[in-house]
């Protein structure tokens, strides 16, 4: 039979305030266990939660940037569960009323073509703590550090067919939220993750198949891996006509497979109700008119914009605004050297080749923005060759941090001895002279049928490079060489 | 000594008839000698002598130089559900028995503002669930007008101690009833203010949109004075509410001529004790004797009160009394098995019968496929209620009736009838539901028992009950009247 799959993400995206949602603590990561848990966070009898602003001018400008109905009334409801991490026995979140309604954002595959995946909602809540299972013989210790980081949680609908699909929509809302500003995006210290809901039917079917939900997946690689085994198990246990059991499951990257975790998660009944610690989150128009006024420019914006403007491809332009970083980055280097598809070229080649090679992120990159558009800004301008910028690249790129010689490129260039004759009077002078030390060859060139001569200048040109040693401009020497010897013939 | 109303302690500390320290070691010693001992009231948990001297000491010092206010040196009491930094606080469950906050609930830092002593916490129903005060791990409190009688409930330490003359004033709160119905038990004075008016911050949550504190007092003029330092905007509480407090002590003289009060008949049932309803209309009369009006009103809702609030109530408990879980503080169970084990049996030995009931009550409301018809319904019945009293306050300024169905029980009585303990706050639940202020202030006596009066005001309108309230308490002298052997 054939199957088509259906996928549903709700992405967790912690928020980028100073303080927790409902307390005055730090979000800082990676203090000390429990420093950074305030009475509030720690869940002591008779504390109160106090809702931070920050958080909801986050929430809402998520809403305006992904056009979605941003909700004048939302509530905050509890969610009760016991779990050592959960230091009240509930979590706050809203589930009727959430702060950002139906929205839409557009995925661009890797084949360019591009899809509109819906947003059904996006709600405030609090985090968890973290429970730490090593380190403490036969107990368990808890962290609350983490307990009350605001996040929003981001529910699509179950709109996507494929693990690619779902990859490049979790990939375009980090892009989102990271432009932003709303959350660092850093996947690896759990600042977005991604719980994926996957199921099958059988092609052309309206209805449904149940699904399973893989929790906490945070990389894209993982999000990808996770699916593809869940589609397959799925597929398995379907054609043997077995049933597909809903229920929770976890991701084992190791062994690639997914695994229930009923163990665990005991068919909880949440008892939701409206949390009355709190009020109801009222906002009117005015305050999001303000916010969509501080919106920056978006990844889709930007994108059309590099190719409406500045004439780069698809490509190229999806490549360099997948991040706010790379966009950034890219952008500064662009406009220091006064060429994008020069920048470009550079930035997407010899650039992410380093980045890559070394395992560093763009935020990591040694070379400032700044230094690579002033070395391509020598390449524009002829001072460097094309192969010596690649020495001037190498330099930059390996400057001790503070090294002095980092804030002057053209400095750099001089010291290297890298920069090019281009002076046509000094070229002159070497052409003349090594064709005066070569006239035999040049006699050959003189007697040679007229297209077989474009082969031979190639010799000129290297004792020229030669005699220059490598410091002259090529161009110039081929250009002057062909002129020097057309005259002779 | 200890017959001195809280007024008069702060006058007489002002013009130096005594120091703080003196009124404060005066009151110790009675709490010594007739709260702690075997047959005492047992209305405090935790007596704090040394911090009280010291602070007494300290506002004595204040007092020399020159910047002592109205407060400085007045000894009271906390009831033990306010949070007190260094000091135990039970919140009368063993599950809390060992729980020392590292901070101040909002309430107790405004009385140390003011240099205040405050000599320890009281007993209280456990969780403040309760109507009797039974309910507490440590044991319950005696009616200083009957000893085999029960003070009221939940705030019945602070109540037994005010009425025992053990301490002049004590902090309580009010959920259903709680400060209403023990001042009416014990003969005292009680205000439940409007939803909002005092932080609820530190105070530890039964049922977050129904709890309120408040003062327990002997007279109205004490309670003004408490509410004045009760009162505060909080921003750590964002269930308070920014409104002005006003000088409660300012406008008790007012003259209350003219004012029109109502009274409902549903207050007033077929099945009301007949000597309960004489008394208390024999002293709504002396408000006829003081230029109001009388006029019949209908709350025609009051039925649904008890309802509605034991699916409220028990659903918000469920839900806030989930953080005793054993890991962080309090009651934990020995040598847990697993999670679940250190889960079930901390709470299991942690939490008395009571508390265990409005929980499972309130976790069956909130459950799924139930949640719509038990706590959708309850907040639509708590609109009616509303709308019920904002109809009536179109008419009338105030609303009266009895306090409590009848005057204080004896200890033991309703123990195994939860619903009959239910039904001691038939009269008070409503205001509770409805946010609204509530008092009750000592009518009369039945079988030589106090009888409480209740008086609601719309919303804000506490300066103006105090005052109805002052001018009754002019003209009447139950409320200075002792239980036998404490003058």
């Amino acid at each position: 039979m054939e199957w088509e799959v259906v996928i549903g993400l709700e992405i967790h995206a912690q928020l980028a305030t100073k303080s927790k949602i409902f307390s005055g603590s730090s979000t800082a990561f990676g203090s000390e266990a429990n420093t950074q848990a305030s009475l509030v966070d720690l869940g002591l009898p008779g504390v109160l939660p106090v809702f931070n602003a920050e958080a909801l001018a986050m929430a809402v400008k998520f809403g305006c940037a992904i056009g979605a109905d941003v909700n004048k009334v939302s509530v905050f409801d509890r969610k009760n569960y016991f779990y050592p991490d959960s230091p009240k026995g509930y979590q706050t979140t809203q589930l009727h009323h959430p702060i950002v309604g139906m929205g839409a954002i557009d995925i661009t595959l890797d084949d360019g073509s591009t899809r509109t995946i819906n947003v059904t909602r996006a709600h405030l809540e609090e985090d968890a703590g973290k429970s730490l299972h090593e380190d403490f013989q036969g107990m368990t210790g808890i962290d609350l550090n983490r307990a009350g980081t605001p996040l929003i949680e981001i529910v699509s609908e179950p709109e996507m067919r494929n693990a690619k699909e779902a990859v490049a929509y979790f990939k375009k809302m980090h892009s989102i939220v990271t432009y932003l500003g709303i959350c660092d995006g850093d996947l690896s210290q759990g600042s977005m993750r991604c719980d994926c809901n996957v199921s099958l039917r059988p092609k052309g079917q309206e209805e449904f198949g149940t699904r399973t939900e893989i929790k906490n997946v945070n990389s894209f690689r993982f999000v990808e891996q996770a699916i593809n085994v869940e589609i397959e198990r799925q597929r398995d246990i379907l054609e043997d006509g077995g049933v597909i059991t809903q229920e929770t499951r976890l991701f084992d990257a190791n062994k690639m497979e997914t695994r229930s975790m009923r163990s665990k998660e005991v068919a909880n009944d949440y008892r939701y109700f409206p949390c009355p610690d709190l009020l109801p989150i009222v906002i009117d128009d005015d305050y999001i008119a303000a916010i969509t006024d501080t919106l920056p420019e978006l990844p889709d914006a930007k994108k059309q914009r590099f190719m409406d403007e500045q004439g780069l491809s698809e490509y190229d332009a999806r490549v360099l605004t997948a991040t706010r970083e790379l966009a950034t980055y890219f952008e500064e280097t662009a406009e220091k050297c006064g060429d994008f598809k020069l920048a470009a070229n550079w930035v997407m080649g010899e650039l992410s080749a380093a980045l890559n090679k070394n395992e560093v992120d763009i935020q990591g990159c040694p070379i400032s923005s700044s230094n690579l558009g002033a070395m391509i800004a020598r390449i524009k301008d002829d001072t460097i060759s094309g192969k010596g910028a690649k020495s001037v690249f190498a330099a930059l790129w390996n400057l001790e941090e503070g090294d002095k010689k980092g804030d002057d490129v053209d400095a750099l260039i001089d010291s290297l001895g890298l920069k090019q004759v281009s002076d046509s009077g000094a070229i002159e002078g070497i052409v003349d002279d090594v064709l005066a030390n070569n006239a035999s060859q040049v006699e050959n060139y003189i007697s040679a049928e007229p297209d077989k001569r474009g082969k031979m200048v190639g010799f000129f040109v290297g004792q020229v490079m030669k005699a220059s040693k490598g410091s002259a401009n090529p161009g110039m020497v081929n250009k002057v060489l062909k002129q020097k010897l057309d005259e002779k013939c | 000594m200890h017959n001195l109303t809280l007024t008069q302690i702060s006058q007489g500390l002002e013009a130096g008839d005594f120091t703080s320290v003196e009124i404060t070691q005066h009151f110790l010693d009675r709490i010594e000698a007739l709260d702690k001992k075997d047959g005492g009231f047992n209305s405090f948990i935790t007596v704090t002598p040394e911090l009280a001297l010291r602070d007494a000491k300290a506002a004595d010092e204040r007092r020399a130089n020159g910047n002592a206010t109205k407060w400085t040196g007045v000894p009271f009491a906390h009831k033990d559900i306010f949070c007190t930094d260094g000091t135990l606080t039970t919140c009368g469950s063993k599950m809390l028995g060992n729980f020392i906050p590292p901070y101040d609930a909002t309430v107790v830092d405004n009385f140390k503002k003011q240099g205040a002593v405050c000599l320890g916490k009281t007993n209280m129903d456990e969780f403040a669930m309760g109507s009797s005060n039974e309910t507490s791990y440590f044991g319950g409190v005696k009616n200083p007008w009957d000893k085999n009688r029960i003070p009221g409930g939940s705030s019945g330490g602070s109540a037994a101690a005010v009425a025992a003359r053990l301490v002049p004033a004590a902090t309580a709160t009010d959920t259903g009833g709680s400060i209403r119905q023990p001042a009416a038990l014990c003969g005292l004075t009680g205000l439940k203010p409007t939803y909002g008016r005092c932080s609820r911050f530190g105070m530890i949550a039964f049922a977050s949109s129904l709890d309120q504190a408040g003062p327990m007092t002997r007279t109205a003029e004490d309670a003004a004075m408490m509410l004045n330092v009760m009162s505060s905007f909080d921003e750590k509480d964002s269930t308070s509410i920014d409104q002005a407090v006003p000088d409660y002590t300012a406008t008790l003289s007012d003259n209350i001529k003219g004012k029109i009060i109502g009274l409902p008949k549903e207050y007033f049932p077929e099945n009301l004790d007949p000597e309960m309803a004489a008394t208390v209309r024999t002293a709504i009369s002396e408000f006829e004797k003081l230029g109001c009006t009388i006029k019949e009103v209908s709350l025609p809702n009051t039925h649904l009160s008890i309802p509605a609030y034991y699916v409220v109530a028990p659903a918000e408990c469920s839900a806030n009394l989930s953080r005793m879980d054993g890991v962080r503080f309090g009651h934990r169970c020995e040598d847990p098995k697993d999670l679940s084990d250190l889960y079930c049996r901390s709470r299991g030995e942690g939490f008395g019968e009571e508390v265990k009931r409005r929980i499972m009550i309130g976790t069956y409301a909130l459950s799924t496929g139930f949640y719509d018809a038990y706590y959708v319904k309850a907040q639509k019945i708590r609109r009616l209620i509303k709308d019920d009293f904002m109809a009536a306050f179109a008419e009338v300024d105030f609303i009266m009736g009895p306090t409590s169905p009848t005057p204080a029980f004896k200890a033991g009585e309703k123990t195994d009838d939860p619903v009959a303990m239910y039904l001691e706050d038939a009269f008070t639940i409503a205001t509770n539901l409805a946010g609204l202020p509530g008092m009750s202030i000592p009518a009369g006596k039945v079988n030589d028992l106090p009888v409480g009066l209740q008086i609601i005001g719309n919303y804000w309108q506490e300066a103006g009950m105090l005052n109805i309230a002052h001018q009754f308490q002019q003209v009447t002298d139950h409320h200075q009247q002792a239980p036998q052997g404490i003058e």
